[in-house]
């Protein structure tokens, strides 16, 4: 093969510019971060998360009064009601909103990092790498599936850290790691797929959970390790999120007004990678949920800048949304989150491919 | 695919000239190499396997077998799989050269492209919906998946400017394969019946199935190797450009359309016969070019005659490193061409859109 490649002459001919905002605009956009807009949509969000946590609590095969929801949550006894809601539904609803807020996080950072609406953990194969040690650790070495969420976590993290090196040229360009992801998540579907023919029908279906994501299982038992490191990484990504705003304008610019880019990249790569790691250990890899959140909440909300608080929210709702459609929406079956998010994603996926590429971005 | 030097000359061979590479006498020596190297792996397929079998008795099994003889049943129960994975190493293979002369680009392959995703939706959608189960009406529903996914992703790739690049095609490849997935998914988690046929059929594989399928999916592919081997001028006028392509007389949307239906065809039959084998169709092509040179006419036959070869190779290993079970032939290629897609999209240009 000759030296140029064979195909760098078509593809340099419509490479279009980079697009990174002008600074001038970014700017503007830290400043007006704090809007009305933005409060008012941020509040709104709050509110649609009670609500469909509220609805969660009270709706279902056995319904209980939103009174007597308060009156649980507030520590009374009821008959029946103590049980479903309490040890039943307010797990499950809490795991609902730290997942969601955990992915809608990771995903906006990864796609603010890369400056690629596509380089969320979901698609560039973190998630994956959470799976295939999480079916390989229950299929193969026949672990208890409540054990596997350190396997799913460590998963996330050896693939993320595969995956950086295997993108790095010098530094990580974005469609550059998106492809690399692509690969890295290619060989770990099949190894998901080579442990699924092992083991009987029911171990795989157990299995399922870890390729589409599902709050079947969520307990009070499992709850913990969830909750406590979102609640530890929550800060830190409040810290990190001026070196972000400043890593917009570009390393040399960022640089100019104190942020050390290489140093701050790895950080936010690591909060991400471990936000985009706690959800999947505690929930499988919901799909989509962290690819779609940060777009929306950047509709919802123009012009904010990183959006991030609308995020987290936007993933919270997305995820009890589609947990309460799954739950019931389909008669006696009851369709696992990630299904939901799956197969509404997926079109708003292409649709944005579509998008991007008609304004020229992708 | 446009090739070009260092300096950035055009050098794609135009119709009547003497293509750059190596003389033709070097490469028909090559293709029967190639062919001499196919029946070795064929023959090694036969003879390893769980079961240590001698050659002479693996050659016995083979002229003179004696039924009830255990040795012999199982190399004889490796014939099928043999069979069944040079033709769909060789539909593969050619599948992804088509494709990668096709669309002009470098990354193209049935697994990355979507194609195989749209097989196996239309594949389940039979099993859960309508109930299909036998091979020869699930061979229809893997093409019209592959075709509707392939038109799919060209077209989504293909919106705004400059058409389908190669980073956009392989990103709604990715898409689509994703959104099929979830659907995919979510049809099995209602019907564990289908889930448990579908498990074993999702990996890939030549093992356990019959020459049945092989009778069924060969017509198909056979034709789709016809027209892929037919293809070789019509895709060096397209590696010059569509402009200069119709300039040199060709009907570039008629060329470009029946290349595809060649696609359809080896893709869909390979899937429908082993399942989504992704990353032959991506690898195969590029070692071919690395030999032939740029010629398409030479390009499209040793990419069949490789991907054939890699196929029942990647057999073999699978059988040899999980002794005594054994890994699908679909993990095995993914662990082989998911690296090489990795190395090229490394490389420069590709990356940096």
């Amino acid at each position: 093969m000759p030296a140029a490649e064979p195909w760098a002459q078509a593809a340099g001919a419509d490479r279009a510019p980079r697009p990174s905002p002008s600074p001038v605009a970014v700017v503007r956009a830290a400043r007006r971060e704090r809007t009305t807009r933005y409060r008012v949509v941020t509040t709104a969000l709050v509110a649609v998360t009670v609500g469909l946590v509220v609805l969660t609590l009270c709706v279902g095969a056995f319904m209980v009064s939103f009174v007597d929801v308060l009156r649980v949550v507030g520590g009374a006894d009821i008959d029946g009601a103590t049980f479903v809601v309490w040890d039943l539904r307010l797990p499950r609803t809490v795991t609902a909103v730290c997942v969601g807020v955990a992915f809608g996080l990771s995903g906006a950072i990864f796609q603010t990092l890369v400056r690629n609406p596509l380089a969320s953990p979901d698609i560039i194969g973190i998630t994956a790498g959470a799976s295939a040690a999480a079916v390989v650790a229950i299929m193969l070495f026949g672990l208890n599936p409540d054990l596997a969420a350190p396997f799913a976590f460590g998963g996330a993290l050896v693939a993320a850290a595969i995956i950086y090196l295997l993108a790095w040229r010098g530094s990580v360009s974005g469609y550059r790691l998106v492809l690399v992801g692509i690969g890295v998540a290619a060989i770990l579907n099949a190894v998901v797929s080579y442990a699924l023919t092992r083991g009987d029908v029911i171990d795989a279906n157990e299995a399922l959970v870890w390729i589409t994501g599902s709050l079947n299982a969520s307990s009070w038992g499992r709850l913990p390790g969830l909750v406590w490191p979102l609640l530890a990484l929550l800060p830190v990504v409040a810290l990190l999120a001026r070196p972000l705003r400043g890593l917009q304008l570009g390393d040399d610019l960022a640089a100019g007004i104190g942020v050390r880019p290489e140093r701050s990249k790895l950080a936010l790569i690591v909060v991400a990678v471990a936000l985009a790691a706690i959800a999947t250990a505690a929930a499988g890899p919901v799909a989509f949920v962290a690819f779609v959140s940060a777009p929306i909440a950047r509709r919802l909300a123009p012009g904010s800048g990183l959006a991030l608080v609308p995020s987290g929210l936007v993933g919270a709702c997305v995820v009890l949304a589609a947990d309460f459609a799954g739950a019931q929406l389909f008669g006696d079956t009851r369709l696992p989150v990630g299904i939901i998010t799956g197969v509404i994603g997926a079109p708003f996926l292409l649709w944005l491919l579509a998008q991007s590429n008609r304004t020229g971005k992708g | 695919m446009t090739q070009t030097t260092t300096s950035g000359q055009p050098v794609a061979t135009p119709r009547g000239t003497r293509p750059a590479g190596p003389r033709r006498a070097t490469l028909v020596a090559g293709l029967l190499l190639g062919l001499a190297a196919g029946l070795l792996v064929a023959l090694v397929s036969v003879g390893v396997g769980a079961r240590q079998v001698p050659l002479d008795q693996a050659w016995a099994a083979l002229t003179a077998y004696v039924p009830g003889d255990i040795a012999h049943e199982a190399v004889r129960s490796r014939v099928p799989r043999t069979v069944l994975g040079l033709l769909v190493g060789a539909s593969l293979g050619l599948a992804g050269a088509l494709m990668q002369g096709l669309t002009r680009n470098p990354i193209a392959d049935p697994g990355i492209l979507g194609v195989n995703a749209g097989a196996s939706m239309f594949v389940v959608l039979g099993i859960v919906v309508l109930g299909v189960t036998s091979p020869a009406a699930q061979v229809w529903f893997a093409f019209a998946g592959a075709a509707v996914a392939a038109v799919a992703v060209y077209w989504v790739a293909s919106l705004g400017r400059g058409g389908p690049t190669p980073v956009k095609l392989a990103l709604a490849g990715a898409c689509i394969t994703a959104a099929l997935t979830s659907v995919i998914t979510a049809l099995l988690i209602m019907n564990t019946r289908a889930w448990d046929t579908f498990r074993f059929w999702q990996v890939g594989s030549v093992a356990g199935r019959s020459l049945d399928i092989v009778g069924t999916v060969l017509p198909y592919l056979v034709l789709g190797m016809l027209v892929a081997l037919a293809s070789g001028r019509v895709l060096n006028a397209l590696s010059l450009g569509d402009d200069l392509a119709r300039g040199l007389g060709q009907n570039v949307g008629r060329a470009r359309g029946l290349a595809a239906v060649g696609v359809v065809l080896l893709c869909g039959g390979a899937t429908a016969a082993a399942g989504p084998v992704a990353f032959v169709g991506l690898t195969v092509p590029h070692v071919a070019r690395a030999i032939t040179g740029p010629d398409y006419r030479w390009i499209l036959p040793y990419s069949g005659l490789l991907g054939a070869v890699l196929v029942v190779l990647a057999d073999v290993l699978g059988r040899i490193v999980a002794h005594p079970g054994q890994l699908q032939v679909g993990i095995v290629t993914a662990f082989i061409g998911a690296p090489v897609f990795i190395a090229l999209v490394r490389r420069r240009k590709l990356a940096e859109l």
